[in-house]
Order: C-alpha cells, then sequence, then structure tokens
C-alpha cells in the first residue's frame, strides 16, 4: 500500500507543551524567525507524524510566513512527509557501502516480515505501509555508518549489522 | 595511551595515532560533562581565553590543518577571510550533516564525545569573533542531537558557555540546527539557505563566500566537525608541535573510515600520509576477504575518483617523477590528488573481483540523481540521465553507444554548474568509465539499438530496469 498525501484530516490540535517546546525552539534563531521552519516541521512531525496541510498553515502564522515558504521546504527534503507513515517508520539505507554489504536483501526480508508491498513505490512517493498500518519502509540514502552495513533506523532508533528482519520487528510488536 | 582502556574487541589498532577518536570506544567513558571535566576538559577554552583571539588563529594557521569535511582547504587561511574592516556579527556553524557515502567519523564523536566538540568550537568561535554559533546536524542523528543538546546545557551551566564565559567577557550561544535529510547541506553554502529556513540551493561563489557573505550575509566560518576538535588539540600541543604530527603540507591526524569488502571494516585515526593505502587495507583492515583480489578503491567518500586495483601513478616526488602503485599511495591530500582522485572526507571504500562495476556505479548514480538539489540544468538533468544509463546496463539493456553517452553526459555536467556537486556527480562516472571502461562495454547488450536521444525509448528502458 503506498500512502499519498492527504489532506483531509482534523483540524490541528497542538497540546500546550507542545507549542512551548517550538516558542523555545524558535528562540534560538534571534536573527530570522524563518531560521525555524526545520526545527518547527520537525516538531509537528514528530507529534503528529507527518506534515498536513494543517500543519504547514499553523507553521506559517507562527513565523510569520506565506504558507509556501513553508510548504517548498516540506516538499523539499527528504525527511518530511505529507503522509502517515506506520507506527513503526524503518529505513533502509540504499547507499553503496551498505548495499554491498546486503541492504537490499534486507529490505526484502523486513517487507516480507512485516507484510509490506513496496511494488507501488517511486521517486514522488517512496514510502511503503503494511495493510494493518503498523509498519512503513522506505530506502533512505546514506545514513553514515558504512562500516557497520547493512543498517536502518526505526523511528529515532538507529540499528546496525541487521541481519535477522524478523528479530528486529520483534522489537516493534506493540 | 597506557592508561586508557578500550572496550573489548574495540581496541585501536597499534599503527593509529588516537587523538579526536581518544574516548571513542573507551571503557568507562560517557558522555557527561563530569568525565569530560575529569580528564582536563575545557582547559583549552580557559587557555584560548588568555590569548588574543588573533594568536589563536595563528597557531591554527601554523598547525597547517585541512578541512576534514572533504575539501581540505587550511582551516585557519578560512578564517583570516573574515574582512578586516568587518562590523557585522560574524557566525560560526559546525558541518555535522555527515553525508558523504563512505565516510562515518563524525557520528562517533557527536555520540561518545560531544564535549570535544563544543570546546573546539567555543575555541573557534573566540577566534573568529562570533557570538552565535549553530550545529548543523543531519537529521538521521536524533540521539545525536539529544546528547549534543544535552552537553550544550551542561557547558553552559559551567560557564563555559552563555554569557561573560569564565568571566573574559565573551559570550557565545552554540545551538543544535537538525537537518531534514539532504545530502545538499553539507555543501557550506546549501547548509546555510537551509539553516536560513529554506530549501538548500547553494549560492554561488562569488560573491557568497560564507566568510563574507554567510548566514543572514554576514561573515560565517563554516568547518567540519572533526575539523573543529582539532582545534581543540592545536590549542593544546601549539600549532609547531601539531605541524609535526603527520607530512609537511598534511599535518595531523585523521580518522579514515573503511568499507566494503574488506574482513575488518571500521574507522582508523592515523597520522595524514603515515599510512599506504596497502597497509590500511591489508593491515588495519585484515584485508580482503579470502580468495578475493582488490579491483577498486574509492578514496576519499563516494564523490572522489576512483583507483583501479594493480594500477600505477605518475607523480612527481622532488624534482623527479615517480612510479607509484596503488598500494603504496600514502594517505594524504596531496599524493591522492596527485593521483588524479582526492582524500575528500576520508570516506574509503573497498571493491573486490566479486563486485560489477555497472552495479557499484548505477548504485552511486541513484544516489546522485536523488540527491541534486534541481537548481542547475546539467546537474539535475544529467545526473538522472546517468542514472537511467546504468539502470540499463544493469538491466542488461545497455545500447552499444551507452558508454561514451554516460562519458559525455558526466563530462557536460563537471564544471557548469553553482556549486561542486556538479563535480561530486560526475566524478564517480567520469573515473568508472576512464579506469573500467572494457568492463562496462560488456556489459551493453549489441542487440540493443542506440537510441538512448529517443525519449520514449529511454523511459521504457527505466521502467523496465525498475
Amino acid at each position: 500500500m503506498i500512502l499519498k498525501a492527504n489532506f483531509s484530516v482534523m483540524a490541528l490540535e497542538i497540546p500546550s507543551t507542545l507549542e512551548q517546546e517550538i516558542d523555545e525552539r524558535i528562540t534560538h534563531y534571534p536573527v530570522s524567525k524563518r531560521s525555524a521552519v526545520l526545527p518547527v516541521l520537525h516538531a509537528l512531525q514528530h507529534h503528529f507524524g507527518y506534515i498536513s496541510e494543517e500543519a504547514v498553515e499553523w507553521t506559517a502564522k507562527k513565523l510569520d510566513l506565506l504558507p509556501i515558504k513553508v510548504l517548498e521546504v516540506v516538499t523539499f527534503y527528504p525527511g518530511f512527509r505529507q503522509y502517515a507513515p506506520g507506527k513503526y517508520h524503518i529505513r533502509v539505507c540504499r547507499t553503496l557501502s551498505c548495499a554491498m554489504a546486503g541492504s537490499f536483501d534486507l529490505m526484502d526480508s523486513l517487507c516480507q516480515a512485516a507484510k509490506i508491498d513496496r511494488s507501488g513505490v517511486n521517486h514522488h512517493h517512496p514510502i511503503a505501509v503494511s495493510e494493518d498500518g503498523k509498519y512503513s519502509i522506505e530506502f533512505a540514502e546514506c545514513l553514515a555508518s558504512c562500516g557497520t552495513g547493512p543498517v536502518c533506523m526505526v523511528n529515532d532508533d538507529f540499528h546496525e549489522k541487521v541481519e535477522d528482519a524478523a528479530a528486529l520487528l520483534g522489537q516493534y510488536r506493540d | 595511551m597506557a592508561d586508557i582502556n578500550y572496550l573489548p574487541g574495540k581496541e585501536p589498532h597499534a599503527r593509529e595515532h588516537r587523538m579526536i577518536f581518544r574516548n571513542v570506544d573507551r571503557a568507562g567513558w560517557d558522555t557527561s560533562i563530569a568525565t569530560y571535566l575529569k580528564e582536563g576538559g575545557y582547559e583549552q577554552l580557559k587557555a584560548a581565553l588568555k590569548m588574543e583571539p588573533k594568536a589563536v588563529t595563528e597557531e591554527v594557521k601554523k598547525a597547517g590543518v585541512r578541512g576534514r569535511g572533504g575539501a581540505g582547504f587550511p582551516a585557519g587561511l578560512k578564517w583570516t577571510f573574515i574582512p578586516p574592516n568587518n562590523t557585522k556579527p560574524v557566525y560560526l556553524i559546525c558541518n555535522a550533516d555527515e553525508s558523504e557515502p563512505g565516510t562515518f567519523k563524525d557520528r562517533y564523536i557527536i555520540h561518545q564525545d560531544p564535549h570535544q566538540l563544543i570546546e573546539g568550537m567555543a575555541i573557534a568561535c573566540f577566534a573568529v569573533g562570533a557570538k552565535l554559533a549553530y550545529i548543523y546536524i543531519r537529521e538521521e542523528f536524533p540521539e545525536g542531537a539529544k546528547i549534543l543538546e544535552k552537553a550544550i546545557a551542561e557547558a553552559r551551566e559551567k560557564g563555559f558557555l552563555g554569557k561573560n564565559i569564565q568571566g573574559t567577557g565573551f559570550d557565545l550561544e552554540i545551538y543544535v540546527h537538525r537537518g531534514a535529510g539532504a545530502y545538499i547541506c553539507g555543501e557550506e553554502t546549501g547548509l546555510i539557505e537551509s539553516l536560513e529556513g529554506k530549501r538548500p540551493y547553494p549560492r554561488i561563489k562569488p560573491p557568497y563566500f560564507p566568510a563574507a557573505m554567510g548566514l543572514y550575509l554576514c561573515p560565517t566560518i563554516v568547518n567540519n566537525v572533526e575539523t573543529l576538535c582539532h582545534v581543540k588539540h592545536i590549542i593544546q600541543m601549539g600549532g609547531d608541535e601539531y605541524a609535526k604530527l603527520g607530512t609537511p603540507n598534511n599535518t595531523g591526524t585523521r580518522i579514515l573510515c573503511v568499507s566494503g569488502d574488506v574482513q575488518k571494516p571500521g574507522y582508523f585515526e592515523v597520522q595524514v600520509g603515515k599510512v599506504t593505502m596497502g597497509e590500511l587495507i591489508h593491515d588495519m583492515c585484515g584485508g580482503l576477504k579470502p580468495g578475493r583480489k582488490l579491483k577498486a578503491v574509492i578514496p576519499g567518500g563516494s564523490s572522489a575518483k576512483v583507483l583501479r586495483g594493480g594500477e600505477v601513478f605518475k607523480i612527481k616526488r622532488g624534482d623527479a617523477m615517480v612510479d607509484v602503485s596503488l598500494e603504496d599511495i600514502p594517505m594524504d591530500f596531496d599524493t591522492l590528488a596527485a593521483c588524479g582522485s582526492m582524500a575528500g572526507s576520508g570516506g574509503v571504500i573497498v571493491i573486490d573481483d566479486s563486485r560489477s562495476i555497472s552495479w557499484v556505479l548505477n548504485n552511486l548514480n541513484a544516489f546522485y540523481a536523488h540527491e541534486s538539489c534541481g537548481q542547475c540544468t546539467p546537474c539535475r538533468e544529467g545526473s538522472l540521465w546517468m542514472k537511467k544509463i546504468t539502470d540499463r546496463l544493469v538491466a542488461g539493456q545497455g545500447a552499444p553507444g551507452d558508454i561514451d553517452t554516460l562519458d559525455s553526459v558526466a563530462r557536460q555536467i563537471d564544471g557548469r554548474t553553482i556549486c561542486a556537486f556538479g563535480e561530486a556527480c560526475s566524478w564517480p562516472t567520469e573515473a568508472f568509465v576512464a579506469k573500467f571502461r572494457d568492463e562496462l562495454v560488456a556489459d551493453t547488450n549489441p542487440g540493443t539499438a542506440d537510441a538512448i536521444v529517443n525519449r520514449e525509448t529511454l523511459l521504457a528502458a527505466a521502467n523496465l530496469a525498475q
């Protein structure tokens, strides 16, 4: 299942703690609030799982920018998603050293273990999600641990020399 | 270093000279400031604060340390490019975007010895007069970003950052800024655009040399993580003493990261130029896998031009021209440049005879096609064309003329773009074609028509390859 941008979400509810965190981040950029676009988007994506249209508008308002100035950032960086990933989002390193160490096989076995069909992914929709929505997966470019390939990330966790896909997923069941 | 114990199985190789990586994989070491202070942490910052800022820069210049991010430009010299009559604020940015395939050194500094980096940054900020600095860290190091933020908070609490540091009147704030997964943010002007909250489209030089017109169009120094760590050691040793490490014009230590087809891949901190490629691969990395032959080495990150196993290079040594085999190349900046490649970021990727060159090149081309920012036409279009052509080769659908086309596409990117990504993406193709033409040609399919100018054919072939 390949997820496409989905903007039909409920209005954004920002918990006060999240807004406080964001306000504090903005103070790191005393010269230009616009510099806080990436940190604000990171905070929103961390909370909501992806950047919705409402999140773009909220960010723009927060930083006194036109929404397009935020959207152009969201669409450029591979690290921002416009659609919800699985509860556990897996990024497998695709680049040379990891590929030599078997990252394409790892991708296949992770997809098999997590029941993910990647046949429809492309440059604009790189993420595939399992039918139950629990896992999603994409190839990432070099994760900077070339000596311990194949490597992958599951949400914010980093895993090196991953050999057993099922055992890895076993750590992320609930 | 007899007093240091390393974790079992993680002991440094006897040929290493651990300075920056002194505390990496060290038993009993952690990232807290208490641990760092116990071993003389922040003493070099205190020492530097007693010097004139210009004298600090002078020591770094004398040390001759060259940038460890890829370009190998002398760091001290870079600092002096801030216009002397400058009245604007000066910024310093630590480039922790570590994204050059094959490179994995900054990861360990950030995750295991964050205070070393912060101390180096604080000294550098004092030298160049920066009161605000950022660590631009790649998004894929979420844990690293947290470790750095905790370390910054600790340093602030102990009076090594913040207002009136150690009572000297010097103020400095350092913040961590996370990227979002784009390789181009490792290019310093792209990084600056990204830090300004924009798409990271690199700026054209001139006029946008960061030291004159960088962040918010103010003078900005951008240095790599490892380079900034060296600053601390330069202050500790003195520039002249530091310059005795390594070889002339290639001073100090550097961390070589080896990956690919070797028995023991890993990181090795060595004196620059004191270890040869052969010693690195066959001794430090335990050699190739059983029964395998060395086919190729990418010596300085994926953008560095590939060297062929068994290749002999004619280089100038003193006044004479001498033959140097691949294995005899000292791992320094100048010799690798003389051999037509570069020391780059220190990422060495070893390729043995079990690998298909078409497959290796295709993997790299896919990387560059994905990472081109799209600003300049030759790079945006060319990087994708190079990927599509090697896609075809790998799928057994390459036309006989494809290798010439591949080379011609690469040569139309190189030198025709705003930033060095143009070279970074075309050099692998240029070098692989130059050195492995026969194998690439052998991977083409004589039955396929030379019709690559036809867009339909190209698209169909690319779909085939997917």
